[in-house]
């Protein structure tokens, strides 16, 4: 089969319209450069909007607060894993980047005294540790859809350029390793256009569908990653994922941390508030990581509830129901809805569910994507930018502390647009030379899709994709079980390598869209699983069982831009 | 674990194999995990992956799979299959009043340029402060119901005089989201805001019929809005 490849030029090509993407491409457009900014779906409908609980920044609102004690949050909650400059640089933008968010028009609730209204979150305390901190600024229990609203609006009033409905398949990048764009598909019509540019901005979202049981959406695919993965673009920190504490049992759904941040408590069978023994000072409100493994330890020790022992509760129902109505009415919403209970009466069913992704494409915190290179281990990828969730900056380390993803993706995400901007001001006028071999990556994988015969059903394959992984790269790791999972992940990859669709429509073929997806999806399992076997240790989100203690000072940059390293210690909340 | 079937009948036509639209049946066997209706589309699609529908977030934010469900727009991830009457197929089309892309898919370029016209973003020409701009709880409070929406189409496309005149009526989704500028005290707009609106087609086509407040998924009231803006033009005009 021939295809006809039209060429589409721009100063920029933005992959993604969440939080990350939307922010980059404000950069662009109001510094006057013609971005395209491409998205699988509606930018408001990206997963962002899915977001509750909040964004961190030291605004101290109602209480006092400093960056320095949000980094030294961060690079705890990282177990000592995060790049420390960047780390710095992050907790040193928040304020700035909430505020400008604030101008944009974002409906954060609000103080008393008119400003942004902050609550506290797991693992965000004052003065180096000492006790929780009001940090999360918060509108309601919507804060990301508050947040990719406004952007979505900022962009609308600076005239971005989007492409709706518009799915990247793969990098084109030339002999020198320099990245001129992206080849990419109009879901509308099926053609293929390749977006030539000088500048290339992933800004893709996680890959959290790689679980059974997760709280991402559909779409978060991790297609960044499989594409770049497919130019020869390591990824970095793959083996963690965070588990957040309280998704709704059996459905997946996230109930934000922001509910025991309001008050709210986790109790096994007996009616303990267990917490209180694995976390004496934070207690319920200790880091994901930590709650996580509590929770899991209290099932597999018998004491989850249930008829099958499979859950703990969430309780809030001692709350004053007019604040769960103010703070969290998208939660009893959900609560309602997906696990059928009332919470100002009555607990909520939670288990530990798949969230985020800790690690992804390595950038430095300018945004730049680095790979180990002949003259350094950071070597700058000419022309290619990476931020929010597919990047891995490395600012979360092993286990990323609640808001500050809504952060990263604000800081990051303008430092990418700062970078691009900075590239095209020295860029020269015209476009380097498109090799046409690299467009063919994509049309290679589109024509096997097309001629494949008696192939695998993509619905089972990534079914077994997501079973593999639930069961092999858990919340706790074992040495079997994750040398079994790398051998079976593999065997899922050559399944993946000949999916086969029965609808060849060019209209809207959302068939062909997900088997595109599994492609970017396995990449992702299999990094995991790989890096998983591979790292020795616990640290953090990803807990070898028994044996192994966290091996210190293996390739982790402790230097800060400013300040004294912070130094390394036993974690305990 | 118990399993049932659920028929369906759903609306096809995809424009590159069908020379008109046809209503599909077919049934599927879904489990007690199966809680809502796009967990049956989702067993549907993997027996007929040529069954085309948007979906994201499967919570109820996104947007993006609102329908025509037994004859009411609504999401397929917040409606329940418990409440579909036993023995009766379950009828599935696209919103009604937009063109169809493919099957339950509709074009909602019109919906979104609606949108659009009503400069949705916040207004304010003063050089912002090193901090926020305060603004107090009250105040804020006046966004509660407006804000939240999540442009799923469900109201507009259940709106006659939206169908009728979607190039020139603003639809009850649009006119929410201008109303949610006006009453926000950031916001320096208002009287623009009221001239842009102040027409016998943008605002006035709507003849309070309440089909959107009925229609809507997050429980939002936009025929409210529209009375409140509707007030503040004749609050003007004297
Ligand atoms: C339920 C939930 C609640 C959360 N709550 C919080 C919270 O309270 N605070 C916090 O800090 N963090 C929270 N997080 C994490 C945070 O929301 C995410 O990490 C963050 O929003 C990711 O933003 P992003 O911009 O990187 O990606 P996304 O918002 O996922 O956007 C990805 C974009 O990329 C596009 N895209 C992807 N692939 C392609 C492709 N191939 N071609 C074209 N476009 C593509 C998509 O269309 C989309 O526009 C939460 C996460 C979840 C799941
Ligand atoms: S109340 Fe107005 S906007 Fe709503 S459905 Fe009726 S005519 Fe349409
Ligand atoms: S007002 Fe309601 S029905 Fe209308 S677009 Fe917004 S959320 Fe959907
Ligand atoms: S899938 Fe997002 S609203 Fe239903």
């Amino acid at each position: 089969m021939k295809y006809s490849v039209s060429v589409r030029k721009f100063d920029a090509v933005i992959v993604g319209a969440g939080g990350a993407g939307l922010r980059a491409a404000i950069q662009l457009s109001e510094s006057g450069y013609k971005a395209a900014v491409l998205t699988k779906v509606f930018p408001t409908r990206s997963h962002t909007v899915a977001a509750q609980g909040g964004v961190a920044a030291s605004l101290g609102n109602s209480e006092e607060d400093h960056w320095h004690w949000h980094m030294y949050d961060t690079v705890k909650g990282s177990d000592w894993l995060g790049d420390q400059d960047a780390i710095e640089f992050m907790c040193k933008k928040a304020n700035e980047c909430v505020i400008e968010l604030e101008h944009y028009g974002m409906p954060f609730d609000r103080t008393d005294s008119g400003r942004i209204y902050q609550r506290p979150f797991g693992g965000h305390m004052s003065n180096f540790g000492e006790k929780p901190v009001r940090r999360s600024c918060a509108a309601a229990d919507r804060t990301g859809h508050a947040m990719l609203h406004a952007m979505y609006q900022r962009n609308v009033k600076a005239n971005t350029q989007f492409f709706i409905e518009w799915m990247a398949l793969d990098l084109i990048r030339d002999s020198e390793g320099e990245v001129l764009g992206v080849t990419a598909m109009d879901m509308e019509t099926g053609e293929i256009v390749a977006f030539h540019a000088k500048a290339t901005i992933f800004a893709t979202g996680g890959g959290g569908r790689i679980y059974y049981s997760s709280t991402n959406a559909f779409i978060n695919t991790g297609d960044g990653l499989g594409i770049a993965a497919r130019a020869g673009i390591p990824l970095e920190d793959m083996e963690f994922w965070q588990f957040h504490p309280t998704g709704v049992a059996g459905a997946g759904v996230l109930i934000t941390e922001g509910v025991r941040g309001e008050g709210g408590i986790l109790l096994n069978a007996q009616g303990e508030r267990f917490m209180e023994r694995y976390a004496p000072n934070a207690k319920d409100l200790a880091s994901r990581d930590v709650v996580s493994r509590a929770m899991t330890t209290e099932i597999n020790e018998g004491r989850g509830c249930g008829p099958n022992k499979d859950f703990v509760l969430l309780d809030i129902s001692h709350l004053d129901p007019a604040t769960i109505m103010k703070r969290l009415p998208g939660i009893r919403e959900i609560a309602i809805q997906f696990a059928g209970v009332d919470c100002i009466k009555e607990p909520i069913p939670v288990v530990p569910t798949a969230h985020y992704q800790m690690g992804g494409i390595p950038t430095n915190y300018s945004g730049q994507v680095v790979v180990p290179g002949r003259r350094s281990q950071n070597e700058i990828v000419p022309g290619f930018y990476a931020a929010g969730e597919c990047a891995c900056a490395s600012v979360h380390g092993a286990n990323r502390l609640g808001t500050n993803s809504l952060l990263d993706l604000l800081v990051f995400g303008k430092s990418a647009g700062e970078s691009a901007v900075d590239q095209l001001k020295q860029s020269p006028k015209a476009h380097k030379e498109m090799p046409q071999g690299e467009i063919d990556r994509a049309l290679t994988r589109i024509d096997r899709l097309n001629n494949q015969k008696d192939g695998a059903s993509v619905h089972e394959t990534q079914l077994e994709m997501r079973r593999t992984m639930q069961k092999h790269a858990g919340v706790f790791r074992f040495a079997d079980l994750l040398t079994q999972g790398v051998d079976k992940i593999l065997q899922v990859r050559e399944n993946v390598q000949r999916t086969e669709i029965k609808d060849k429509s060019a209209v809207f073929n959302t068939a062909r869209v997900e088997a595109l997806e599994l492609d970017n999806l396995i990449e992702v399992a299999v990094a995991t699983m790989v890096s998983a076997e591979a790292r020795k240790e616990s640290r953090g989100a990803r807990l070898w069982y028994k044996e192994c203690n966290r091996l210190d000072y293996k390739s982790v940059k402790l230097t800060p831009l400013t300040v004294e390293t912070i130094e390394l210690k036993t974690r305990a909340y | 674990m118990t399993t049932r079937t659920l028929q369906f009948n759903i609306y096809r036509y995809d424009p590159d194999q069908d020379k008109k639209p046809w209503m599909q049946d077919i049934a599927v066997e879904v489990d007690s995990t199966d809680r809502k209706l796009l967990d049956a589309l989702v067993k549907l699609k993997a027996k007929d992956d040529a069954i085309a529908f948007r979906r994201s977030c499967r919570e109820g934010v996104c947007g993006s799979d609102a329908m025509n469900i037994n004859g009411k727009n609504g999401l397929a991830c917040l409606t329940d299959l418990s409440v579909f009457p036993a023995g009766k197929p379950i009828v599935l089309r696209p919103l009604p009043g937009l063109p169809v892309i493919r099957d339950l898919i509709v074009d909602m370029t019109q919906f979104f340029k609606q949108y659009h016209s009503i400069t949705p973003y916040l207004i304010n020409n003063e050089p912002p402060p090193e901090r926020e701009r305060l603004q107090s709880p009250e105040d804020r409070e006046e966004l509660d119901g407006l804000y939240e929406c999540i442009l799923c189409g469900c109201c507009s496309t259940a709106c006659p005089s939206f169908w009728w005149n979607p190039d020139k009526f603003v639809g009850p989704a649009g006119l929410l989201a201008a109303y949610r500028f006006i009453a926000d005290t950031r916001d320096q707009a208002t009287s623009a805001r009221l001239d842009n609106l102040e027409d016998p087609y943008r605002l006035f086509r709507c003849h309070t019929i309440m089909n959107c407040v009925d229609a809507c998924p997050r429980g939002l009231n936009p025929t409210l809005a529209i009375g409140k803006i509707k007030a503040m033009l004749v609050q003007r005009a004297i």
